[in-house]
């Protein structure tokens, strides 16, 4: 299940921004300066729609939303405790 | 298709009531005495329109973005310093609702729901405005909380607010506290004599070793900007972007409405061709700016990444249609449009402050070329 996440997640953000194709799955999106904090509130609501999951104040930490990874961990476990 | 979902769901009076009723009649006063009565204020909590937007689970009205943008252009074509109580209020609102820890929602959203509190929310600086990263307000750890020193400036409804949204500086970055308006070491200081917008009672805090308990911390310190402040603003361009539509639309009914009584060279106004001109130039800008404030309704409601920047982009070109048709429509009242007994003066007034507030106009033009350049601007 984590792998088809995490291609959704890739695809979101080959469609939105310019050089994703070439971002692996661990590297620091924020810190390649692809993208900015609006893209972060960008990337909840994405998440929230695309998975049908409640991101929650205590899901607010860097370390969920760096990478396309960590963003696939957080989407597969939450999926999993909603289940 | 719009016009469809403002009944759905009852608060407690109507919308006509709350415009022609409460909020109309006491319109040009607000302006011209420059102060919102509380007894208007407490009519208008009562109405729970304020928490409009607010799921119903956490005693809000529920509505969805379609119902809010009538309620914001139906607001902002009546009164804009209103309409910021709306703007303001709503995003404090909103963030409590979306980001609030159990206690935030079950102890102080209700006070700002059900028993008339207002909250205000304090993002601006003397020395930040547009560059708001660089809030200089502090958040120190102490014993159960944190102290905050510093300084707020131009905070809509912050002379008679009961709670406060503020941003400060913390360790770990951004962190957004909510702090009682009467807190020690907090001194409020009124902001009269405003361009437009007058009556909304904007205020000066200044915070001296302010005490705010740990449980008052809204979201995670370091996400107080990317998160709580991107959130607010975004409802807050939301509100604006239809309240502006709202500005043109009553520009343009008064400006026909004047143009066909007034009669210039045996005609009335409206037959005199650069008078049509003009005002065909108001409906198509007019139209335009509701078009895109309508696209980025419905990409809110489907709740679509690109909602964000969507209605930064309404709001954009739904502010300047609103001074660029308030402008003619106070050239076509000719001397008329120049005095305090015209409704179209405060509309020209009110109109230049919406391209100010809730980011410039010159921040959401960054906002969308840098979308553009990450690599997705396709219009929906």
């Amino acid at each position: 299940m984590t792998s088809s996440i995490t291609e959704s997640v890739r695809d979101f953000l080959k469609d939105r921004v310019r050089g994703a194709e070439n971002v692996s799955g661990d590297e620091n999106l924020f810190e390649l300066g692809l993208v900015n904090s609006l893209f972060a509130m960008q990337l909840v609501n994405f998440v929230e729609k695309e998975f049908g999951v409640v991101v929650e104040d205590d899901d607010l930490t860097i370390e969920h939303f760096q990478s396309i990874n960590a963003i696939a961990d957080l989407v597969a476990r939450k999926t999993e405790a909603a289940s | 298709m719009l016009q469809k979902s403002i009944e759905t769901i009852g608060p407690a009076v109507s919308v006509e009531r709350l415009i022609d009723g409460i909020i109309g009649p006491a319109a040009d006063q607000v302006d011209r005495e420059d102060k919102t009565p509380p007894e208007l204020i407490a009519r208008i909590a009562d109405s729970r329109y304020l928490g409009a937007g607010v799921g119903v689970e956490h005693g809000g009205l529920g509505y969805d973005s379609a119902s809010l943008g009538q309620l914001y252009e139906a607001v902002g074509g009546t009164s804009a310093t209103i309409l910021s109580l709306f703007t303001v209020h709503g995003m404090a609102c909103h963030v409590l609702a979306r980001w609030g820890t159990d206690f935030q929602k079950t102890r102080l959203l209700p006070r700002m729901l059900d028993e008339g509190n207002i909250c205000a929310f304090a993002l601006t600086e003397p020395d930040v405005g547009s560059d708001a990263r660089s809030v200089a307000c502090t958040a120190t750890p102490t014993d159960g909380g944190f102290t905050v020193n510093g300084a707020k400036c131009w905070i809509s409804f912050g002379q008679c607010a009961d709670l406060i949204v503020l941003i400060a500086r913390a360790e770990q970055g951004s962190i957004a506290l909510i702090a009682d308006a009467d807190a020690p070491g907090i001194t409020i200081t009124p902001i009269h004599n405003m361009l437009g917008f007058r009556g909304a009672m904007l205020a000066r805090f200044d915070f001296e070793d302010v005490f705010v308990p740990a449980d008052r911390v809204l979201g995670r310190p370091g996400f107080g900007f990317s998160h709580i402040v991107n959130s607010a603003l975004d409802l807050g361009r939301f509100a604006v972007g239809w309240g502006c539509v709202g500005i043109a639309q009553a520009c343009v009914d008064l400006s026909v409405e004047y143009a066909k009584t007034r009669r210039q060279f045996d005609k009335p106004l409206i037959k005199h061709q650069l008078v049509q001109g003009m005002i065909a130039d108001m409906v198509t800008q007019t139209k335009a700016a509701r078009a895109l404030c309508e696209s980025a309704t419905s990409l809110r409601d489907a709740k679509d990444p690109d909602a964000i920047v969507e209605v930064a982009t309404a709001k954009y070109f739904a502010s300047k249609t609103a001074m660029e048709v308030a402008q003619t429509a106070v050239q076509i009242h000719g001397a008329y449009g120049c005095s305090g007994d015209s409704r179209v003066e405060r509309f020209f007034r009110d109109a230049k402050i919406t391209e100010i507030i809730e980011g410039s106009n010159q921040m959401h033009q960054i906002i969308i070329a840098h979308q553009a350049a990450m690599g997705g601007a396709k219009a929906k």
